[in-house]
């Protein structure tokens, strides 16, 4: 949809130009139309739909997936400039001079995410229907995960920033649905309630983002921002980049958004696996990459981006390292990881791609590392503390094998898919040079190092070592229907990165239409390959570190309480929640208190003070009325008396 | 007043009445007044209607003195004719036997009316001082050169006829309104003579009432009868009488027979 | 004598009926007084009808009293109504309509 104000503020400038759609592409809103007819037919059809339900779930995230693949292909066939295919589907709000444009921008960006979400979604799909297999609430799970990909399609794929909010709150609603979708646990409620409020403030950032943008330009669509980006005031441009951000911040869980995605793991496994690790808390990092002309205008806004990606992904590995629940530990990876992205993205032109290409395989290995973790919950009657692991690695051997591949591709292992995305970016941050490429390059670096710590950390206790199981737990693999989206996906762990880097142009290249070409900025400080060689080396002491501590030595059934401060506040989650609650929750539960108690005894007090000076005088003076007719004759005779008073001052003056 | 006074004289004439009428007046008024007062003071309402035919009566002597003797037949036609018979007829229906208790029963109501009135009177009459100080009186005389009657027929066929034919449809709504609100509808057939009869059976009660004097110290009609132990037969008296006549009734602390005494 | 003793006699009537409208409980009593205190009325009209020289407080007067025939018919018959329903005359014991 774009939104024009007036025809004449649409103006064509520099930005990109996108050529109507043709052929196959005009199919483009089918990508969309499946997944939710389908999540139709499930949330609706109600019961009788219970013994297929789950295998049209499936069926229409693959179609979508086929359907993508063919998109890609024929896309494959055109040249640079002809690859952003825009369609226009109908006029949404046509009133005067106030159009709305519903329409879908099909580019190699969203291609990228079309084939991420289809792909990777559809391997979830499939996982869950043997890690829901004996829940009865099945078919309304399936329904739930394919309206969520329905929305987080329509997010991807709209051409407007209004389009894309409407996938935005899908997402988000989605999200929660799911999150609280064992909502007869309380946690789960919490969690979901947790999630949606916090997306809430990120939300409010983006509509806010939005109204700024048509305020400005008079249209929200991207080809009319974008082409206007350019002659936009600086102020503007970092005004609507920090909102933007904001926005972000929510949907990705970033700092200081980032409370959220811990408690989001009481979710289902795939629902963590495919929502809140390989997509929808990258729809932040597509989100600002898409928005890459009004950045380019704002230093400031990228600056405030490459920060919130910094301490995020510092943030997000500290708490990764005290958690000995395996779902809390791979969700403060996310976090951290998605810092990464949006580090990258924030870097500047030329790194954007190396945003997506990160977000790709880390959406192919995280995916598998939480399936991988789903699977051994599925095998330990749903224990989550890893402390209760130990040796599964000869009783799950394709969890295991599946789940290493996850490991050494995200701690950059050489020629594994994250030696190619993160180390990436750990270089370009660098390479950007000055002070704040150090202290960036730097943090990244830190990052990387913290997290072979906690992911050799999270192996070493779940894997190794001797078993710790519960009595009564007999582990064992699981189903095909599990074990055979984690070897796909594992697959596209190790290899995702050396495929997208090195195949044609790349994914670099293939995203060039829609971000530009990747440059290199100012020299490097270290060359390249010194810089490899660095980060594999803090990588390697961070995991022989977590070796030491978790692998060699037996791991005690509970935590140690004599820790340093430090450990204690990771394990809080650096005291996110405990932040929130003293900023915003405290103050905001004293001002209601203050307000409900002037509404009680301020407003009530006058209204019913009113009412009972009314209710007190009326009442006493109905008294007046006796019933008995000569009182009331004595009333008007005085009232006559009264009256001849009245006329006799007034004639006698 | 004379019609026949100079023009001179005829303003003095006019503005004090013949001594003639004075002597009326000076009767009259009084009576008007003190009949008026015992009216609102007297506890039965027959004298009440009594003393206000007295009053409406004087009334009508003022009016034939005021050159209104259309009015003055009018008034003793219409009102002490008519309407003072309608109420002495309603008061026979209401009951006239019951006399109105003088005690009052609503705080303050008493003292406020007397007050009160006092006060209106002595305002309006303060009011009327001040205003008749600088009155000029015209007389009827011209007014009437036709006739009286003549006159007000004028009038009342001339400019106020629109009023005069309003005040017809007005005592017509008014008579049917009469006959509506008094109209008693029968909602059970009439009780017959045998149920009249058999009714009192049932009630235990078959004998007729005792009569006025039985047994009595007094054979008087309002001397009520006396049962076989000495106390007062209820019904014995009309109720009119009782209401009339309670000092006759025997009181229960001297009755005639003691106990155990042989009965009469 | 002066006309105006008329009005001083018809001021003190008049006030004596409404001393006695609110004095009185017997209805048809307060009846009279209200009938007492048209008439008083009536004596001030034909009063003011001799000052004035012309007939028309005569005319008023006389539609004072076709009015009050008409409120006489129907106030009676209200209170003999009420009298069958209520067995009693009295004004105080008509007080249901109150608070």
């Amino acid at each position: 949809m774009s939104v024009t104000a007036s025809s004449a503020l649409l103006v064509q400038g520099a930005g990109p130009q996108y050529v109507n759609a043709t052929g196959l592409f005009t199919l483009s809103w089918v990508l969309i139309a499946l997944p939710l007819l389908s999540a139709a037919v499930l949330l609706l059809t109600g019961r009788r739909a219970n013994a297929w339900g789950h295998l049209l779930g499936c069926a229409s995230v693959l179609c979508s997936f086929v359907l993508g693949l063919a998109m890609l292909f024929a896309m494959l066939g055109r040249s640079g400039p002809d690859r952003l295919i825009d369609q226009h589907l109908f006029s949404w709000i046509p009133a005067g001079s106030f159009q709305v444009e519903a329409g879908l921008l099909l580019d190699p960006l969203s291609m990228t995410f079309v084939l991420l979400i289809t792909g990777v979604g559809g391997m979830i799909h499939i996982y869950s229907i043997g890690y829901m297999a004996h829940d009865p609430e099945r078919r309304r799970f399936f329904g739930e995960l394919n309206l969520f990909v329905a929305a987080m399609l329509l997010l991807v794929l709209g051409d407007s920033f209004l389009t894309l909010y409407v996938g935005w709150e899908g997402v988000g609603l989605a999200s929660y649905l799911l999150i609280g979708f064992w909502s007869y646990k309380p946690t789960a409620a919490t969690a979901a309630k947790k999630a949606f409020l916090v997306n809430r403030v990120g939300d409010v950032g983006l509509s806010l983002a939005i109204m700024l943008m048509f305020a400005t330009f008079g249209t929200t669509s991207f080809a009319g921002v974008f082409s206007g980006a350019d002659r936009m005031m600086a102020a503007t441009a970092t005004g609507i980049g920090l909102l933007l951000l904001l926005g972000a911040c929510g949907k990705s869980a970033q700092f200081p958004l980032q409370s959220w995605l811990l408690d989001a793991m009481e979710g289902p496994t795939p629902v963590s696996a495919l929502i809140h690790a390989a997509t929808m808390v990258t729809a932040g990092v597509y989100l600002i990459a898409r928005s890459n002309p009004i950045f380019d205008v704002s230093p400031n806004a990228r600056l405030g981006v490459t920060i919130v990606g910094a301490v995020t992904l510092l943030f997000g590995a500290t708490i990764g390292c005290a958690y000995d629940d395996i779902k809390k530990v791979l969700a403060s990876s996310t976090m951290s990881q998605v810092g990464y992205m949006i580090l990258a993205v924030g870097i500047g032109p030329g790194v954007y791609a190396l945003g997506i290409v990160q977000l790709v395989c880390h959406g192919f290995f995280k995916a598998t590392m939480f399936l991988g973790a789903g699977s051994v919950m599925h095998a330990t009657k749903d224990n989550v503390n890893m402390r209760h692991y130990g040796g599964l690695r000869r009783l799950m051997p394709i969890t295991f094998l599946t789940f290493t591949a996850g490991y050494l591709a995200i701690i950059g292992f050489p020629f594994f898919s994250g030696f190619y995305s993160k180390d990436k970016i750990i270089e370009a941050a660098f390479d950007k040079g000055g002070t704040s490429g150090l202290v960036l390059g730097s943090a990244a670096l830190l990052g990387a190092g913290v997290t072979a710590y906690y992911m050799t950390r999270l192996m070493a206790m779940t894997f190794f070592g001797r078993p710790r199981w519960e009595e009564g737990v007999t582990p064992n693999e699981s189903p095909r229907s599990m074990t055979m989206p984690m070897i796909v996906l594992g697959i596209g762990a190790v290899f995702a990165g050396a495929l997208l880097t090195f195949v044609g142009d790349g994914l670099a290249g293939f995203l060039t239409p829609s971000l530009g070409p990747a440059e290199k900025g100012s020299p490097p400080v270290i060359s390249a390959s010194g810089q490899t060689l660095l980060i594999l080396a803090v990588a390697t002491v961070g995991a022989v570190i977590a070796y030491l501590q978790f692998g060699r030595r037996s791991v005690p059934d509970t935590a140690r309480q004599d820790v340093p401060v430090v450990v204690t506040a990771a394990r809080q989650a650096l005291y996110g929640d405990a932040v929130n609650e003293a900023v915003f929750m405290r103050p905001g539960q004293y001002t209601t208190r203050a307000l409900v108690f002037f509404d009680n005894f301020g407003v009530d007090g006058a209204v019913r003070g009113l009412a009972a000076l009314v209710g007190g005088s009326s009442g006493r003076l109905r008294r007046v009325q006796t019933g008995f007719v000569r009182s009331y004759a004595l009333l008007m005779f005085g009232g006559a008396a009264l009256v001849v008073i009245g006329l006799t001052l007034a004639y006698a003056i | 007043m004379s019609g026949l006074a100079h023009l001179g004289t005829a303003s003095y004439a006019l503005q004090q009445t013949t001594k003639g009428e004075a002597v009326i007046f000076w009767l009259l008024a009084p009576i008007a007044v003190l009949a008026a007062m015992a009216m609102v003071l007297s506890r039965r309402a027959v004298h009440s209607a009594l003393l206000l035919a007295v009053v409406m009566l004087c009334l009508a002597t003022f009016y034939a003195a005021q050159d209104a003797p259309f009015l003055a037949f009018v008034q003793v036609i219409v009102y002490t004719g008519a309407i003072m018979m309608l109420f002495l007829f309603v008061l026979m229906l209401v009951g006239v036997s019951s006399a109105d208790s003088l005690v009052e029963t609503l705080r303050g109501q008493r003292a406020a009316a007397i007050l009160g009135g006092l006060g209106f009177a002595v305002l309006l009459i303060a009011l009327i001082g001040s205003a008749v100080s600088s009155m000029t009186v015209r007389g009827l005389t011209a007014a009437n050169a036709g006739g009286n009657v003549q006159g007000i027929a004028r009038l009342l066929f001339t400019r106020y006829v629109f009023a005069f034919e309003a005040t017809s449809a007005l005592l017509i709504t008014a008579a049917l309104g009469a006959m509506v609100l008094t109209h008693k509808e029968l909602l059970v057939p009439k009780a017959t003579q045998r149920q009249l009869a058999a009714r009192r059976f049932a009630d235990g009660d078959p004998s007729p009432l005792p009569g006025p004097g039985v047994y009595a110290d007094h054979d008087a009609v309002d001397t009520p009868a006396l049962l076989p132990d000495g106390s007062v037969a209820p019904g014995s008296v009309a109720p009119v009488l009782e209401s009339m006549s309670a000092a006759r009734f025997p009181r229960p602390d001297v009755l005639p027979l003691a106990e155990g005494d042989p009965q009469p | 004598m002066s006309p105006a003793y008329y009005l001083y006699l018809s001021a003190i009537l008049f006030t004596v009926g409404a001393a006695g409208f609110l004095l009185r409980r017997n209805a048809v009593v307060v009846f009279m007084c209200v009938e007492l205190m048209l008439n008083a009325v009536n004596l001030t009209l034909v009063t003011f009808a001799r000052i004035n020289g012309t007939l028309d407080g005569q005319i008023i007067a006389f539609f004072v009293m076709v009015v009050a025939a008409a409120e006489v018919v129907v106030g009676l018959a209200i209170i003999v109504t009420i009298f069958r329903t209520r067995q009693s005359a009295s004004v105080d014991d008509v007080n249901l309509l109150k608070y």
